[in-house]
């Protein structure tokens, strides 16, 4: 790479990066070989970039407002809501901030999913991404208990209590969880604690998600390995930065949107109750993202099992590069795959409509199907079909279909080969 | 070569640093850990005492013991034989509701869906019981799981009549 033999223009310059590459590094960001024909599924990296900063600058300001006591926090919420200079631009920010961080993650998580970006050599981006998934999953149930509303403190009660399945040590694990015997101030100042670090802990792992990429380099909607730099790539400045800048434009109409013009529509009402321990709201439900997992909490039977499958719902994430067994990346050249693909997407709004729904009749039949599938999906349908798909004939290069491109000679071995 | 198999001074050297090292971290990382636990002053407020004498048959007051609620309802003669003339063994978590009631008029249990901790609303359900809105869970007249997620009964504290109109639950 081009970067190892960067050398500073002006005296300074040269000076300080012998002393700290650090422009080293920003040449190397600035000259990363990115694939020519990224699509705009690839630009909610850098979306989600943005997101995570939004997070954390109006999450340290509303922090400088707050208060994590359970006398004072639902009023200091609404101090924020109508006393503070701009806080309900900045708790409307924080709060919607969530819902579009979560909107944009979705896309790309099912973005790799379609063109195979977990697969091998990109199994640790994969993972490293699914544990700030889930990081993401604790710090938004995390605050999203802070404004000490009905919905905050039964949702609380709820998730937190999903830990009193554990055979034998269930109820030590929920005591040490709450600092006490129910869900109270213990609960809400750890909680605020907690909430105020994992969003830096995510952004260490961002820093670690990007690093590995930069190992392999990007995936690309046809999925072949590129030789870099090459006439199948582009630097990074300006073409991708232009690019990602352009699709993050788009993004903030929608964010603001929601945050000028149904600032509320995400949440639930029963929120602007303050907690009452003794009162449970008669539908509790997590906010949307979290709909999917808790409908199939809810489809099994049995608490125990219940929360295993929901975990496992998620750690089965984890192991997809292993799962699947197909070698062709991209959805493109896999027929059947991309069929699947689909019904899997399909599959997960279902079980996000049926998470809202009540836990009965046809709803809880129709969730039961659709927890079913999505195991189905993950651990048979995966296996066996990288090894008995027909896929398609997978082009050399990029550049190949249109002008004859320069071929990647790993890929001319594997057509000799097929 | 068959030198380097031989247990060294060295080695013992290294392995009790690494056991001392590892006693040392654990002893660290106890105190962060434990300050999650309920601390005392929050096992102190373990008793409350509440004076039943205004409850009128088949009524129930909810009162909050260790920030939990607790239904005290006074059953009728109805709730009760329907708690009684049940087979125990059709009973998903097998309890007699002599058992659970000792005085039968009274009924004293956390008022905590035994699956994810909800409240579960009164004079409802498929049992005339308790009925979870949270996930569907149905409890009998002595707060029984008959039907949905629930593992278990409603659970029964500790309490005693201090005279015929006080209950001291703790």
């Amino acid at each position: 790479m081009s970067d190892h033999n960067y050398v500073p223009s002006s005296k300074l310059g040269k000076w300080f990066n012998d002393r700290l590459p650090l422009l080293t590094l920003a040449d190397h960001l600035k000259e990363y070989p990115t694939p020519k024909n990224l699509n705009y599924w690839w630009t909610f990296g850098g979306i989600l970039t943005f997101c995570l900063m939004t997070q954390i600058i109006t999450g340290i300001v509303l922090g400088m407002h707050y208060i994590a006591h359970v006398d004072l926090a639902f009023d200091s919420v609404e101090h924020i809501m109508r006393d503070v200079n701009y806080g309900w631009l900045i708790r409307y920010v924080h709060a919607n901030g969530a819902s579009m961080f979560f909107l944009a993650v979705y896309i790309h998580i099912f973005r790799s999913l379609y063109y195979g970006s977990y697969k091998s050599p990109r199994e640790v981006i994969w993972i490293i991404g699914m544990i700030i998934y889930l990081l993401m999953m604790m710090t938004a149930f995390m605050g999203y208990v802070l404004p000490w509303g009905q919905m905050s403190f039964w949702g609380a009660t709820v998730i937190t209590n999903l830990f009193s399945a554990v055979p034998f040590f269930g109820e030590g694990i929920t005591n040490w969880l709450w600092g006490g015997y129910s869900v109270d101030n213990p609960t809400l100042t750890r909680f605020f604690s907690l909430h105020y670090l994992l969003p830096f802990m995510i952004l260490g792992l961002v820093v670690l998600h990007i690093w590995a990429l930069h190992v392999p380099g990007n995936n690309n909607p046809i999925g072949i390995d590129l030789k870099k730099p090459s006439k199948d790539t582009v630097p990074f400045h300006p073409y991708i930065v232009i690019k990602d800048l352009f699709a993050l434009l788009l993004f903030l109409i929608v964010f603001a949107f929601f945050v000028f013009y149904s600032p509320n529509i995400l949440g639930h009402s029963d929120n602007y109750i303050e907690a009452n321990p003794l009162v449970t709201p008669a539908h509790i439900v997590p906010e949307w993202y979290l709909l999917p997992f808790y409908a199939i909490l809810r489809s099994i039977p049995d608490k125990l099992l219940g929360v295993i499958a929901m975990f496992a719902s998620i750690f089965i994430l984890v192991i997809l590069p292993w799962l699947d067994t197909s070698k062709i990346r991209s959805a493109i050249f896999r027929p059947i795959y991309k069929q699947l693909y689909w019904i899997l997407v399909l599959d997960v709004l279902i079980l996000g409509y049926m998470g809202a729904m009540p836990a009965e009749g046809i709803y809880l039949l129709i969730a039961r199907v659709a927890t079913f599938y999505y195991f189905i999906h993950f651990l048979v349908i995966l296996p066996l079909l990288g090894k008995r798909e027909k896929t398609l004939t997978v082009p050399l290069s990029i550049t190949e279909p249109v002008l004859g491109g320069s071929p990647n000679p790993q890929m001319v071995k594997k057509r000799e080969l097929g | 070569m068959s030198e380097k198999k031989k247990v060294q001074r060295r080695d013992f050297i290294f392995t009790a640093s690494y056991a001392l090292g590892a006693v040392g971290v654990g002893a660290v990382v106890w105190p962060l850990v434990d300050q999650m636990n309920p601390d005392r002053s929050v096992k102190a407020l373990a008793s409350t005492e509440v004076d039943v004498s205004s409850l009128e048959p088949g009524k129930s007051i909810t009162v909050l013991w260790r920030g939990k609620p607790v239904f005290i309802k006074r059953r009728t003669e109805e709730e009760i034989a329907e708690a009684r003339n049940v087979n125990i063994k059709d009973l998903p978590h097998p309890e007699k509701d002599e058992d659970r009631a000792k005085n039968p008029e009274w009924l004293v249990m956390l008022g905590i869906c035994t699956h994810l901790g909800c409240v579960p609303l009164g004079d409802k359900g498929e049992y005339n019981g308790w009925f979870c809105p949270c996930h569907g869970s149905h409890y009998d007249t002595s707060g029984r799981i008959r039907k949905g997620p629930a593992p278990t009964n409603m659970e029964i504290p500790k309490y005693e009549f201090v005279n015929s109109n006080t209950i001291k639950i703790g």
